[in-house]
């Protein structure tokens, strides 16, 4: 057992979920007990989604438990099927069904009988596996199922598209700022003169997956999810797979360096270094920012950086290498993708950790006492209780970073947001520090004369407990009308009963 | 359109609907009783469930936490006695609780792990109360999280008082309250306002303002409130001796009642729950009526508050609310809403307690005949997808329903108000009649507003196969 209170990455259904919801016309249904559809709510909620989260949950109770599901799982999805019409549905275990080992299989395998859709069993370990390992594994797992069932059918397409093309892998719902930076990445291929062949699972149909080998290469944007996608993509039909993540001015030129050798070992002749050079001097200001006298000013300042490995380490080279901060430390939770980390982030920052432990992470940020934190929600919290300012790189993430204006992390335009929130954050800190130097705003006390200035009106103990428990934003007020209603029916003091009959007869 | 029956009727269907899961009841509860601490003995998807739905609160540094089952755990590796002593003595260590409420979960229950065993021999060797409540989703839904830990708590509430007659005033915290400060005869003299009636303990969890505001409601009509399950703190459970009287102030409560009447030999008084003036004004009739006490003012009460709440009741008079169901208040809200005005085509609810909700149940049908409205139709286990096709037929002008459903019927042009707010609110006494009401008017009062726009219907309409 561990004691814990807040987790980085979630449970492997949730995962599962995230890429079944992201594909249309895709239905999940969950075998779960009441109140694990909480998936629903997120989405709902964070991505302020206009339609239904295509997630049904199979309820597993009191019976259940007794008895086995028998029927009910088997025609809840069939009935799925009657009602919406999905081209798949996934069946979904949680960490309650996997304990119970029903036999799920053999619930898809009778359901597939009677269902127009297909229907899948999303193989994930619940104790084995996180939220983004699981749905790195159902995407791939999706994929192959599509690939080899065009297949059989001989539907294959036969070789590549005319011009060069491309797969982006890994935009999902719930992911962080996935939506922009899809927007941002379509727009930099389509400045390359790079024909968009598909983009996996956000907005796809499953029916496209069988086109996905006509790309010339994959790009996998985030290390946590499209790896096992792309490499088995690798695999079969020797597609290859960029994995460089275009955060940050360097990284972005790299990345599309890698895209220029990969189209160029097609039989392309293409020559980005003309582009990047305008982009990186003229389109994104970062590039200029760093020159800047504002960002002189930021040199050696210290920062620390956690997050999933994707954000963690990109983030940690833009502040070393395109801003001249100084990395305490840089650390992420994606435990399982340690090796790649260290190897990335090494040179730098002083120190690597890796952890899932939040409390850990709190005490590293107590100890290190950076200027800013780049990190989850979380580590936006530690900086409040100690004074830090934060910027939310990575999830987990509240509704916030769900922002309806553009802004995307990858790309040029990526660039300039990242270098705002840099900015923001350490100018932040700097404001807060002047003012404590020269003893803060205007100290000078505002002084209104409220209705009780010079009242006769007294408060009994009660009644004065009873409204400090008022908070403090409407207590003002709600003191003012107590007094107001007293002095109207001639009370001498202002009890408690007092205070309610007050509330009452003003409706407030 | 089906046509309205003339008696209430209920029905059953196939509970695929969504509810917030029953461990969620950490999140008030943790609060209410102060020098508690919650540990929620499950996995990665009850801790993912409530740092979401607790979203700002985890990090206040809550008093619960997870003990987060692992693979060892499942499978029998490690011992649940060694670790759970590991993770209380921790909690103790940082923490040093009055006691420790273990909340056993879906998993725990599939494991068969004894909770109820281990807690009494763990409870001996670290000298601290622990509590044992089974909130999981296998039987229960949202709120009748707290009926498990209130059934669980009354069974530890002391049997006689061991102290004084005079100190055993001061045990109760809201007394104290009232009497802070003043001085020994002041109390005395308070005392003969009371009638003389057996005791009196209420149970269900409330923010302490609404605690206070009931309790003088009652002081009103001369009954003292000897106590109330919970507390403020452990250390304060009230005294529950055979005969004294118990009343619910909550309608998802019927598991606590059950405990209080058989195991704690107490006289439950059946009443409608203090939700609006009507709800409230029936409460305390019921309570007077019980003690043999003529109720005074009532009347005058009860049409100043609607004299007040008058301008928010005009939004909703002749409109019609549809309740999706998840957290069994729905009944008392469907009757204070038909008493506003509204109908009712349909309330869903997860699980409905005839017997508890009896009385509730009697005053919503009179409500219904006195406001010449048809009779609702009671949807237990409820089907969330049933539910939207009747929703589109029927057209309500308001849907109470959780965040799942929220904003895709707002996309819809469906007026929507989130479900879970009314158990956050303070919904109950006269006081908190404007703030039900508040809540239940406030997405018409903003579509209003923004009426003339044009924008009601936000979804591309799909072809229907």
């Amino acid at each position: 057992m561990k004691l814990a209170y807040w987790m980085y990455a979630g449970p492997a259904h949730i995962g599962t979920l995230r890429v079944a919801s992201s594909f249309k016309n895709v239905h999940a249904i969950m075998h779960a007990p009441l109140g694990d559809d909480y998936f629903n709510v997120m989405r709902s909620m964070l991505e302020r989604e206009r339609n239904f989260t295509p997630v049904t949950a199979s309820i597993v109770d009191r019976n259940v438990l007794a008895r086995g599901s028998q029927e009910k799982v088997v025609d809840n999805i069939t009935r799925k099927d009657a009602e919406e019409h999905p081209d798949l549905i996934v069946l979904t275990p949680t960490c309650t069904s996997s304990i119970l080992q029903e036999d799920l299989a053999n619930f898809v395998e009778r359901a597939s009988i009677e269902a127009k859709a297909d229907v899948l069993l999303a193989d994930v370990n619940h104790y084995r596996v996180n939220e983004l390992q699981a749905a790195d594994r159902t995407l791939e797992q999706i994929v192959r199922y599509y690939i080899e069932k065009a297949r059989k059918r001989g539907e294959l397409p036969a070789g590549k598209s005319d011009s060069p093309s491309v797969n982006i892998i890994g935009i999902s719902t719930l992911g962080f700022h996935n939506h922009h930076d899809c927007t941002e990445l379509k727009r930099l291929m389509a400045d390359l003169g790079i024909e968009v062949n598909a983009v996996i699972p956000e907005g796809a149909s499953v029916h496209e997956i069988k086109n996905m080998p006509r790309a010339w290469f994959n790009l996998v944007p985030y290390r946590e999810l499209g790896l096992m996608s792309a490499s088995y993509l690798e695999q079969e039909f020797g597609t290859p797979c960029i994995d460089i993540t275009p955060m940050g001015v360097v990284e972005t030129a790299r990345c599309i360096r890698k895209i220029q050798q990969v189209i160029n070992a097609q039989g392309g002749n293409v020559d980005y270094e003309e582009f990047i050079n305008n982009q990186t001097l003229h389109v994104s200001q970062a590039a200029w920012f760093s020159r800047s006298i504002d960002c002189q000013n930021l040199t050696g300042k210290r920062a620390v950086v956690f997050g999933d490995s994707t954000h963690a380490a990109a983030m940690t080279k833009i502040l070393a290498r395109e801003m001249g901060i100084h990395v305490v430390w840089a650390g992420t939770y994606c435990k399982n993708d340690e090796e790649w980390f260290r190897k990335e982030v090494s040179e730098y920052c002083d120190e690597v950790i890796i952890t899932e432990d939040h409390g850990l992470i709190g005490d590293a940020i107590a100890k290190a006492e950076p200027s800013a934190i780049f990190g989850t929600q979380m580590e936006r919290h530690v900086g409040k209780r100690l004074d830090i300012p934060c910027g939310v790189i990575a999830a987990p993430i509240h509704i916030q970073n769900f922002p309806i204006g553009y802004k995307p992390f990858l790309g040029y335009e990526g660039t300039n947001q990242v270098a705002d929130l840099v900015y923001n954050s350490f100018t932040l800190g700097m404001e807060d520090h002047l003012l404590e130097i020269f003893g803060g705003h205007d100290t000078k006390e505002v002084i209104t004369k409220g209705i009780s200035a010079d009242s006769d009106l007294g408060w009994t103990k009660d009644g004065q407990a009873e409204l400090n428990k008022i908070p403090g934003f409407v207590r003002g007020k709600v003191k003012r009308n107590t007094e107001k209603f007293a002095r109207e029916r001639g009370f001498k003091e202002i009890n408690v009963e007092v205070l309610y009959a007050a509330k009452e007869s003003v409706g407030a | 359109m089906t046509v309205a029956p003339d008696t209430l009727t209920f029905e059953c269907e196939t509970g695929n609907y969504h509810t917030f899961c029953p461990i969620s009841c950490v999140a008030w509860l943790y609060q209410k009783i102060e020098d508690s601490f919650f540990l929620v003995i499950g996995t990665k998807t009850c801790g993912y469930f409530l740092q979401n739905a607790l979203g700002v609160m985890i990090f206040a540094e809550p008093r619960y936490a997870m003990a987060e089952l692992e693979e060892g755990d499942i499978s029998a590796q490690l011992n649940d006695y060694d670790e759970l002593k590991r993770l209380c003595l921790q909690i103790k260590r940082d923490r040093n609780p009055s006691v420790i409420v273990w909340i056993g979960t879906c998993t725990t229950e599939i494991i068969k792990m004894d909770l109820e065993g281990l807690a009494p021999k763990l409870e001996g060797e670290l000298g601290i109360p622990i509590v044992v409540a089974r909130a999981n989703g296998l039987d229960y839904a949202f709120t009748q999280g707290e009926d498990t830990v209130l059934a669980a708590m009354a069974l530890r509430c002391p049997e006689k008082n061991p102290v004084a007659e005079s100190e055993k005033i001061e045990r109760n915290a809201i007394s104290k309250l009232m009497n802070f400060g003043r001085n020994k005869e002041d109390v005395a003299i308070q005392e003969s306002e009371y009638v003389k009636h057996p005791p009196l303990v209420l149970f269900g969890s409330l923010p302490d303002p609404v605690v206070t505001q009931l309790t003088l409601e009652l002081k009103k009509q001369g009954i003292k409130v000897s106590g109330w399950l919970p507390a403020k703190r452990y250390t304060e459970l009230p005294v529950l001796e055979e005969g004294y009287y118990v009343s619910g102030v909550n309608p998802f409560l019927s598991r606590t009642a059950t405990t209080l009447m058989r195991r704690r030999k107490c006289k439950l008084i059946g009443a409608p729950f203090p939700i609006g003036p009507d709800g409230t004004r029936a409460w305390v009739e019921k309570i007077c009526s019980v003690f043999g006490i003529t109720p005074k003012g009532l009347d005058e009460r009860e049409a100043l508050i609607w004299e007040g709440i008058e301008d928010y009741v005009k939004l909703i008079r002749g409109k019609s609310v549809f309740f999706m169901g998840d957290n069994l208040l729905e009944i008392s809200l469907a009757r204070f809403l038909v008493r506003c005005g509204m109908t009712v085509p349909e309330i869903g609810i997860p699980y409905m307690d005839k017997r508890y909700q009896a009385a509730e149940l009697a005053l919503l049908e009179k409500t219904c005949h006195e406001m010449g409205v048809p009779l609702p139709r009671i949807m237990e286990k409820p089907d969330n997808y049933n539910q939207l096709q009747r929703i589109y037929e029927l057209k309500p002008d308001l849907v109470i329903t959780g965040m799942a459903h929220a904003n895709p019927l707002e996309a819809r042009g469906i007026n929507t108000k989130w479900s879970v707010e009314f158990t956050f609110a303070q919904i109950h006494g006269f006081g908190c009649a404007r703030d039900v009401l508040e809540l239940v008017t406030r997405p018409l009062r903003r579509n209003n507003n923004l009426k003339d726009l044009g924008w009601a219907n936000l979804v591309k309409s799909e072809a229907k196969v």
